[in-house]
C-alpha cells in the first residue's frame, strides 16, 4: 500500500483486537486507531478465567493485556460498552449502538465467537451460566465454594478446566456430556478415556450420551437439570459450556462472505480490501494443511490473525505460516496440543497414560498432523517442529520412549 | 517498582519500572516491548518468551523448574543463560535486572 490510511477501526476488543491495536503501534502505525469494545473493560486474557482466575490466583489487573493509560499513551481511541451495529461498506461508515457513527479507511472485525446457548425450558433460569467474559467469571466464582453442586452441561475443554478448579475450591462437580465421551469433537478417545479417568479420581461425577432436556428451578433459580430419561440431579448451578458460535452476523449483514465465521485470506482480508477479520470469527487458510479453511478457538490463533492483519496494513512481510497449537491446564496436568489431526490414518502413543506424562501422536501417511502432550513438553515442543516442517517420521521410533524426541526428529 | 533493561536483538533498549510481583514477561508485555511474545500468558506453555539474562544478574533469578528447563532445551539458540521470563518474579532484589532478547521467539 502506497499511502497510509488514516483510520483504522477494530471492531471487538477481544484478545486479537487488543494484540492488532498494540500491533499497528509496534509497527509504527501513525494514524488514528479506534477499539471498539462491548465489555466495560480493555482487552484481557480469556484462559485464565476457567483457571487460575476461578481460584482466585490471579487479579484483573494480571488478567489485562495492557494497563488502561497505555491505550491513551498510544493514542488508541478505546471505547468500552458499545457495539458495532452496522456496516456500510459503499461509505465506508459504522453505525454503533450508542447511536453515533465513525467513518473508517480499514476495518478490523474481531468480533470473536459467544456461547451456544440451551434453548431448553429453564435456561433463563438464575444460576444457569456461561463461561466467555470476565463477568461470566465473577458470576461463577461468586457461587462456587465448598459443598456446592455445580452442573456442567458439555465435557469440552471449558467444561473441564471449570470443573477442576471447581473442585479445588471445594465444589462438587457433575459433567454431563451428550456423546459417548468427553472432549468427542475435539480429541481421540485415549485423551478422552484418560482425563474422564483422571477427573473421576478427583471427585467429579460423569453422565454420558445424557442430554439435557430442562433446568428445574425455584422461585427463579435453578435446582436441578432434567435428563431425556426423565431424571433430574439436583444442584446449585448449572454453567453450559456446549461450544461457541462465531459473531459473524455484522459482517453477513454487510455482504461479506461467510462460511461458519468471515472468510479471510493469508493476510486476514475479507472478500473487502478495506476490511480484516481475526480471531475466533475468522474462517481462515491454515499453510501447513494447504491452505485448508479453518476457524479457529485459541489465543495462538488471535494473536497471529493480529500480526497477519498488522504486517499486511503496514506493509510488512506476512509472518510465516505457523504451526497451531493450544494449551489446557487442569490440576496438574498440562496439555499441549499443536496441529490439527485432519485425515489422519494412525494414531500413536509414546509413553504410558497410567503415568500422566504421554503423548498422542496423529500421523497422515509419514507425515505427523498433531501431538497431544500431557505433562510432556519434549514431545509437544518436538512435535510441533515436526508438524511445521512437514519432514517424514518413522513412526516406531516416535512410539518408542527410549529413543529421545531430539534423536526421532533428527 | 523494579527497574529492568530489555535489549532487542537490534539493539534497542527499554529501561521499564515493572511493578514488584509481576514477572519479567508481563514487564515487557503490559509496556508493549517487541520481541517477546508471549503466547499462553505465562502459563508456561510456549517458550515464546524467551529471554537470555545478564550473566551479572543469573544467580539472583534463581533456579529453572524442570518444565521451564524441559520447554526451553527445544526453543532456537537457547545459551547457558537462557530463561523464560514468564517464570522470573520481579522482586527488589533484582532492581536493575538487563536482560537481551532472541532474534525470534519462533
Amino acid at each position: 500500500m502506497s499511502e497510509k490510511p488514516s483510520h483504522i477501526v477494530i471492531i471487538g476488543a477481544g484478545h486479537a483486537g487488543g494484540t492488532a491495536a498494540a500491533l499497528l503501534r509496534q509497527y509504527d502505525f501513525q494514524g488514528p486507531i479506534t477499539l471498539i469494545g462491548e465489555e466495560p473493560i480493555p482487552p484481557y486474557q480469556r484462559p485464565p478465567l476457567s483457571k487460575a482466575w476461578l481460584k482466585g490466583e490471579a487479579d484483573a489487573d494480571s488478567l489485562a493485556l495492557k494497563p488502561l493509560e497505555f491505550y491513551a499513551q498510544n493514542k488508541i481511541d478505546f471505547r468500552p460498552n458499545v457495539r458495532v451495529t452496522a456496516i456500510d461498506r459503499q461509505a465506508k461508515g459504522l453505525t454503533l449502538s450508542d447511536g453515533t457513527s465513525l467513518s473508517y479507511d480499514i476495518a478490523i472485525l474481531a468480533t470473536g465467537a459467544r456461547p451456544i446457548r440451551l434453548s431448553i425450558p429453564g435456561a433463563d433460569l438464575d444460576g444457569v451460566l456461561e463461561l466467555r467474559t470476565a463477568a461470566d467469571a465473577e458470576a461463577l466464582k461468586a457461587s462456587l465454594g465448598p459443598g456446592k453442586t455445580v452442573a456442567i452441561v458439555g465435557g469440552g475443554y471449558i467444561g473441564l478446566e471449570a470443573a477442576a478448579s471447581a473442585r479445588s475450591l471445594g465444589a462438587n462437580v457433575i459433567i454431563l456430556e451428550r456423546e459417548a465421551r468427553i472432549l468427542a469433537r475435539v480429541a481421540c478417545e485415549t485423551l478422552s478415556t484418560f482425563f474422564q479417568t483422571y477427573h473421576e479420581a478427583k471427585g467429579v461425577k460423569f453422565e454420558l450420551g445424557a442430554s439435557a432436556t430442562g433446568f428445574a428451578g425455584n422461585e427463579g433459580k435453578v435446582t436441578g437439570v432434567t435428563l431425556a430419561d426423565g431424571r433430574i440431579l439436583a444442584c446449585d448451578l448449572v454453567l453450559v459450556g456446549v461450544g461457541v458460535a462465531p459473531n459473524e452476523e455484522l459482517a453477513k449483514a454487510a455482504g461479506l462472505d461467510c462460511a461458519r465465521g468471515v472468510v479471510v485470506n493469508l493476510e486476514a482480508r475479507t472478500s473487502d480490501t478495506s476490511i480484516f477479520a481475526i480471531g475466533d470469527v475468522a474462517q481462515r487458510p491454515m499453510p501447513i494443511y494447504e491452505n485448508r479453511m479453518f476457524r479457529m478457538e485459541s489465543v495462538p490463533n488471535a494473536l497471529e490473525q493480529a500480526k497477519q492483519a498488522a504486517c499486511a496494513i503496514t506493509g510488512r512481510p506476512a509472518p510465516a505460516g505457523e504451526t497451531p497449537w493450544q494449551w489446557s491446564d487442569q490440576y496438574d496436568l498440562k496439555l499441549q496440543i499443536a496441529g490439527y489431526p485432519f485425515d489422519a490414518d494412525q494414531i500413536l502413543v509414546r509413553g504410558d497414560p497410567t503415568s500422566n506424562k504421554f503423548a498422542i501422536f496423529h500421523l497422515k501417511g509419514d507425515q505427523l498432523q498433531s501431538v497431544e502432550a500431557i505433562n510432556s513438553p519434549p514431545e509437544f515442543m518436538m512435535g510441533r517442529q515436526l508438524i511445521g516442517n512437514r519432514k517424514p517420521v518413522n513412526a516406531s521410533r516416535l512410539a518408542d520412549t527410549s529413543i529421545s524426541m531430539k534423536e526421532v526428529a533428527a | 517498582m523494579a527497574k529492568i533493561t530489555y535489549i532487542e536483538h537490534n539493539g534497542a533498549e527499554h529501561v521499564l519500572d515493572v511493578k514488584t510481583g509481576l514477572s519479567v514477561m508481563e514487564g515487557a508485555v503490559k509496556n508493549n516491548v517487541p520481541g517477546i511474545d508471549a503466547d499462553c500468558g505465562g502459563a508456561c506453555a510456549c517458550a515464546t518468551c524467551h529471554v537470555y539474562v545478564d550473566d551479572a544478574w543469573l544467580a539472583k533469578t534463581g533456579d529453572k523448574s524442570a518444565m521451564e528447563e524441559s520447554m526451553l532445551d527445544f526453543a532456537e539458540n537457547v545459551e547457558p543463560n537462557s530463561r523464560l521470563a514468564c517464570q522470573i518474579k520481579m522482586t527488589d532484589a533484582l532492581d536493575g535486572l538487563v536482560v537481551r532478547l532472541p532474534e525470534s521467539q519462533h
